[in-house]
């Protein structure tokens, strides 16, 4: 188990890196967590690889009332310790303290994650969530991609041509909203078998207006599921998170794999649904106050 | 008295090299050796019509390439069969280098050396071997109905019919009040050390000798195999167990392929040669245990007392059968457990799969056989309505019944006769342990929380120690230094610290004077390797014999020089003196000087000794019939049969009925292996047994395709407990010393495993009401299985539901 | 114009002294250890980023040595277990209070994976205040990502609850 031969390039800047990836076979190198492995088991033989981790400027998450935008190089370890992003989209964090474990989390990236479209990432499905979008820097310049048109398949994206995912940018919370994020996994740290991450807004009196969910390890690209018919209006301490766990079942397309049926992922997307609606709204009802 | 050690939870000695980086392990050794890759067939089933290596020549740095066709002499015959049966009716072994057919995936087709693994693995990419792909058969049920065959000279799949019988069950079976038949599956785990195996060797020309390192748990029978193998004479060939980072079996194995294909490479190149297993070949190259389908009709009355049993396995073997028929006959004689059995028959037909070999995993045999048994104690419990423990209760044998004959054949030829126990004190140990009294109550507590539990357990007994024998050699040098040494392997247990332990208690030595070396075919030659939980109990032993003949020795020369009588004298801190008469005596390393005629007085230590050294006997010579020169005593424990340890477990579970997620919240153990060396590595070896247990039980299994591909070969899928998988342990102990041997120890290396299974299916049954027939079990077969209306419920599922508490 | 390499010089300071080693762009950074720098304590279980026996500390962060190319510390700071004991001066080693807790709880049986927890266990107590006494849920994060076959993890856990407590004295 060790890499094929490769080429490797640590350029200085964007330009150089575009540059470099422009060569056949040229793939771009951030944290590895999901790469070397890969690589070590030859299911991936790039002829070069452009490690981006000397590219300055892509190490910062930028917090504003709009959102965060998270850097191509911002460790997972990073935004899960960010308080001001965390403030502004709670998600984050959240969903980030899910990731494999600590010496994982010092190395992998989020925006890297997001870029390798695993429908078993946690931060593919919160970009989805959260309606955000990536930053993408290619040849002709650079261009902000949303994620429906990011994600195209299992581990495939809308990338075409030598480019870099500099950012993902995940706006912040709407107000009187709240959200929660749980993952069923074999182990502690492992792939989920179905993660679960929800937001749910209420208006002025507290009733349910929005009920939006996307899954993980559910579908083969990230999805954000509405739930809202089955709870709109409701006063936020008498919903029917279970009605809206029941509806999910029916929206969801899981596959079956050895660690779990199409049925039984469906049955957590339902018990997750349930569990996560209840915690976020909870929360909407808790900030509603407090704003 | 700081070397009376036997007993006491000494610090390991090992843990000083260990915990700084300094273990030599296999791939520390040989920095310029020569990388060996492999070609690894990946279908399960085919046959070799053709090897291109053209494009693979053109890579920088390959240095050879070796097909079956490169084999030669014994090396083109087929690997050994190691422990032949008359039972095994039809065993067969691959080739070191597949010979025109492939069995499984993973079997080794082309060995490349090359400059380093990273150039290897390029050569291997570029090798092309074309198969005429067969059918495959996967599965014990598969296997069973053989619709297509493994060999094709073995129609029926049936490598070995093992049959053992204590009377005749049929017409007990027929008067019994009751009967109950039921079949249920167990599925494939592995060993899996976090150090896959490993060979280097290095081959000496000018002396025409060659030095293996491998990472084994049988050294002096690797050395055996590569000098027959390779035609060497054995004194030309010398194999070392450097540190081994885990066994757990799949390393008492052997001759593996590369232990073989390896040397021979070193040989014919002359230059060092290191092949480190990875990962992904340690899933699909080495081997894999505990399949089995198990049809069991029991007798038994109105009280639950048993009165016939009749067991039909069929024992997934994989491909081939090296290790003969070990496994099922620990299985077969090993069920019976700690119970009292009227008459028992047991058939294990051993079946060929195309998938990994099978051979021991820690247990051997044992977590099925006590699956079988202690699953029907629960059914019999189930159908009389009966407390599980008062079923057990019933059928224990009583601690006056020993020793007790089984009437069964063990694996090593002997008799089953049960040396020593107490098997209902070990019940009511874990009965108080683990709360059995109060299950209903926190059944009840539970259900509040919205929380289905269960509670199991499962009892044991397990053959440990089997002979034929095991050596130990200490020697007192003039520097007070006692070395010590035996020929099996250490992967962990703490050997060096153990049998530290004995010595200084028997030869009365201060510990740190004490250097122990294990698994060296330089120290010592004549070994039977580490496994059956035999290290403890046989080397243990030997080492104490020897330790014994050299304190012998050494006061038969200390009374001449202190004019004393043997008898009197004593050692204590490493110094001999008369008892009850202060300061006169004599350090052993004096005496160890003086043992050797021949006082070249090299260091300071002869020096001394001469002023000891009386005037010679010119009537005699210097080294008298019968003795030797040094201070030395070599000796061999070779026991009449087996010990038998045993013990209970108990696990409580808690299910989420919403998810059906299992969560082991409790995990008691009650252990007896007899006089323990050192309780602290005991209970760490039952820590490890039950983290082994819990993952057979809920984690781990190979799941093999019906295309026999290995679909979880990776740490990613194949599902080890992590810390936070394994629940916290308790334990309690009880001793009942063993007859058989001079220490009165029993093996404890596996025990903590054996029961998991059946202790945690029980649990799993008793939270949901619904029949748990086929283990290990993930939270969607469970999900499968309750919401199925077909699958069986209970009888106390049954009952609850009609009391209204909760099913 | 980006250098684009099979091979590199790097430099790098392990255990506090700077080491050079020219390797293939392809060598993981636990082989370059391993083989290339000769400190073998760290070990390789999987291969796969799974196990964690191959952990060391680069930059103050314990990662997987497996899941980084040796080219990409070239410039940074790397602790093996090899430096986890610093010298007393007077010919022989004190060692870290984790490693003795190992020692002295029996957290290790075949040692193995044993650096790799050792790693992973230093950095997290050096990274957190310890006068503050260690919680359970922060031991299972400090140990939850590395695979032991032998132990059980019993007395791993317990190993960090000792080596806590030793470095909540010291502090």
């Amino acid at each position: 188990m060790k890499p094929a031969p490769f080429s490797y390039a640590d350029p200085g800047s964007l330009d150089e890196a575009l540059e470099v990836l422009a060569e056949e076979g040229a793939k771009v190198l951030a944290g590895g967590q999901s790469l070397l492995p890969l690589l070590s088991m030859r299911l991936a033989a790039p002829a070069t690889l452009v490690d981006i981790n000397r590219v300055p400027g892509l190490d910062a998450v930028d917090v504003t009332d709009d959102g965060v935008t998270v850097g191509a190089l911002v460790r997972h370890h990073a935004l899960l310790h960010h308080d001001a992003a965390a403030r502004v989209q709670p998600l984050l964090a959240r969903a980030t303290a899910n990731v494999a474990h600590p010496a994982i989390r010092n190395r992998g990236t989020t925006v890297g994650s997001i870029a390798h479209a695993d429908p078993s990432g946690e931060m593919t499905s919160v970009l989805a969530l959260t309606d955000g979008s990536v930053t993408v820097a290619g040849a002709a310049g650079t261009d902000t991609v949303g994620w429906r048109d990011f994600f195209v398949g299992p581990l495939e994206t809308s990338i075409a041509g030598p480019a870099v995912v500099t950012s993902a940018f995940f706006p912040a919370l709407p107000p009187r909203s709240g959200t929660a994020f749980a993952e069923i996994a074999r182990r502690k740290g492992d792939y989920a078998v179905c993660g679960a991450g929800v937001v749910v807004t209420l208006d002025d009196d507290r009733r349910v207006t929005s009920a939006r969910a996307s899954y993980v390890s559910v579908g083969i690209v990230p999805e954000v599921h509405d739930l809202t018919e089955a709870v709109a209006g409701a006063p936020v301490e008498k919903a029917d998170w279970a009605a809206a766990g029941a509806l999910a079942r029916t929206l969801v397309e899981p596959d079956t794999d050895i660690h779990a049926s199409a049925d039984y992922r469906r049955l957590l997307v339902g018990v997750l649904t349930e569990r996560t609606l209840a915690e976020a709204a909870a929360e909407a009802s808790a900030r509603a106050t407090r704003e | 008295m700081t070397t009376k050690l036997f007993g006491e939870p000494v610090r390991r000695r090992e843990d000083a090299r260990l915990i700084t980086g300094k273990g030599r392990y296999l791939d520390d050794i040989g920095h310029d050796a020569l990388a060996a890759a492999f070609v690894r067939s990946p279908h399960a089933h085919a046959r070799i019509t053709g090897i291109d290596v053209d494009a693979a020549l053109e890579v920088e740095g390959l240095v050879a390439l070796y097909t079956y066709e490169d084999l030669a002499g014994p090396m083109a015959e087929p690997l050994p069969v190691l422990i032949p049966h008359p039972q095994l009716h039809a065993p067969r072994t691959g080739y070191p280098l597949a010979n025109g057919e492939v069995n499984h995936v993973g079997e080794p087709v082309v060995m490349v050396v090359a400059t380093d693994r990273y150039v290897a693995e390029d050569v291997c990419d570029r090798i092309v071997v074309s198969y005429e792909e067969l059918p495959v058969v996967v599965g014990v049920d598969a296997a069973r109905a053989a619709r297509s065959c493994v060999h094709e000279e073995i129609p029926d799949n049936v490598a070995a019919r093992h049959h053992q019988e204590t009377g005749d069950v049929e017409p007990v079976l027929a008067d019994s009040p009751r009967t109950l038949s039921f079949t249920q599956y167990i599925e494939r785990s592995a060993c899996m050390p976090m150090e896959g195996k490993g060979v280097h060797a290095k081959w000496d020309a000018d002396d025409d000798s060659l030095r293996v390192y491998t990472s084994t748990q049988a050294s002096t029978s690797v050395r055996a195999a590569i000098a027959a193998k390779l035609q060497l004479s054995l004194d030309k060939v010398e194999v070392i167990a450097p540190d081994v980072g885990g066994g757990f079996g799949v390393k008492i194995m052997h001759p593996w392929p590369e232990e073989l294909l390896i040397p021979m490479a070193a040989i014919a190149l002359g230059q060092e040669v290191k092949w480190s297993e990875d990962r992904r070949e340690h899933f699909i190259g080495s081997a894999h245990e505990r399949q089995q389908r198990q049809e069991i009709t029991v007798g038994y009355d109105d009280d639950g007392r048993i009165t016939a049993l009749d067991v039909h396995i069929w024992h997934d073997n994989g491909a081939y059968t090296p290790y003969g028929i070990i496994v099922p006959i620990v299985t077969a004689t090993q069920l019976v457990g700690p119970y009292a059995l009227p008459v028992y028959r047991v058939i294990v037909e051993s079946v060929y799969t195309n998938t990994v070999i099978v051979t021991p995993y820690r247990g051997a045999g044992r977590p099925q056989g006590c699956y079988a048994m202690e699953r029907t104690m629960d059914r019999i419990a189930d159908e009389l309505g009966l407390d599980r423990a008062v079923v057990r209760e019933r059928n224990l044998i009583q601690p006056d019944q020993f020793p007790y004959d089984h009437q069964l054949t063990f694996q090593d030829g002997r008799p089953v006769i049960y040396d020593s126990g107490d098997y209902p004190g070990l019940l009511d140990k874990l009965r108080t342990l683990v709360g059995w009294s109060e299950a209903e109550q926190l059944r009840a507590d539970a259900g509040a929380r919205g929380k289905l539990l269960g509670v199991g357990m499962a009892m044991y007994v397990e053959g440990t120690g089997p002979g034929p024998y095991e050596g130990g050699h200490v020697q007192v040098l003039g520097s007070g230094k006692v070395l010590v040494s035996t020929g099996l392997t250490s992967q962990g247990q703490g050997h060096e610290t153990a049998f530290a332990q004995i010595v200084a208690s028997e030869l009365g030595v201060p510990i740190e004077d004490i250097e122990v070396t294990t698994g060296d075919t330089r120290r010592f030659g004549y070994a039977v390797g580490t496994f059956a939980s035999r290290a403890a109990v046989m080397s243990g032993n030997a080492i104490a014999l020897a330790a014994r003949g050299v304190k012998e020795k050494a006061l038969r020369i200390a009374a001449e020089v202190l004019e004393a009588s043997p008898e009197d004298l004593e050692i204590d801190e490493g110094v001999v003196q008369v008892k009850g008469v202060p300061g006169t005596s004599i350090p052993l390393r004096t005496v160890a000087v003086l043992s050797n005629p021949l006082r070249y007085a090299f260091d300071e230590a002869a020096r001394q000794a001469t002023q000891f050294a009386g005037p010679g006997d010119d009537s005699k010579p210097p080294v008298a019939p019968g003795d030797a020169p040094g201070l030395e005593h070599r000796d061999y424990y070779s026991p009449i049969r087996s010990t038998f340890a045993s013990g209970a477990h108990a696990a409580i579970v808690e299910i989420d009925p919403a998810t059906w997620e299992i969560d082991v919240v409790k995990y008691a153990v009650v252990h007896d292996c007899g006089n323990v060396v050192n309780p602290m590595i005991v209970e760490g070896q039952v820590h490890g047994g039950v983290a082994q247990g819990v993952g057979g039980a809920l984690y781990e299994r190979m799941a093999y395709d019906a295309d026999g591909q290995l679909q979880n070969a990776s740490f990613m899928d194949f599902l080890m407990p992590y810390a936070s998988e394994v629940p916290d342990i308790d334990i309690d102990h009880q001793q009942t010393p063993s007859p058989l041997n001079p220490l009165g120890i029993k093996g404890a290396g596996e025990a903590g495993v054996i029961p998991g299974t059946a202790a945690i299916a029980s649990a799993i049954e008793d939270a949901v009401g619904r029949r748990i027939a086929s283990m290990p079990i993930s939270p969607t077969e469970l999900y499968d299985l309750v919401r199925n209306d077909s699958s069986e419920m209970t009888a106390a599922a049954q009952r609850r539901a009609g009391t209204g508490v909760m099913a | 114009m980006t250098r684009v390499d099979t091979e590199r010089t790097i430099t790098v300071t392990v255990n506090g002294v700077p080491r050079e080693a020219t390797v293939p762009v392809r060598r993981l950074l636990s082989d370059a250890l391993r083989h290339d720098l000769g400190l073998t304590g760290t070990h390789v279980g999987c291969e796969h980023g799974v196990c964690g026996a191959c952990t060391v500390i680069v930059d103050g962060a314990p990662v997987r040595s497996c899941l980084m190319l040796a080219v990409q510390v070239d410039g940074s700071e790397v602790r093996t277990v090899e430096g986890l004991a610093h010298d007393d001066h007077q010919g022989g080693q004190v060692m870290h209070p984790v490693q003795e807790a190992f020692r002295e709880c029996h957290a290790l049986q075949c040692g193995f994976c044993t650096p790799g927890f050792l790693m992973t266990i230093a950095a997290g107590l050096e990274g957190r205040d310890n006068s503050v006494e260690i919680s359970e849920e922060e031991v299972d994060e400090m140990v939850g990502g590395n695979l032991c076959r032998c132990t059980g993890y019993a007395n791993i856990k317990k190993a960090v609850h000792h080596a806590a407590a030793a470095m909540k004295d010291d502090a």
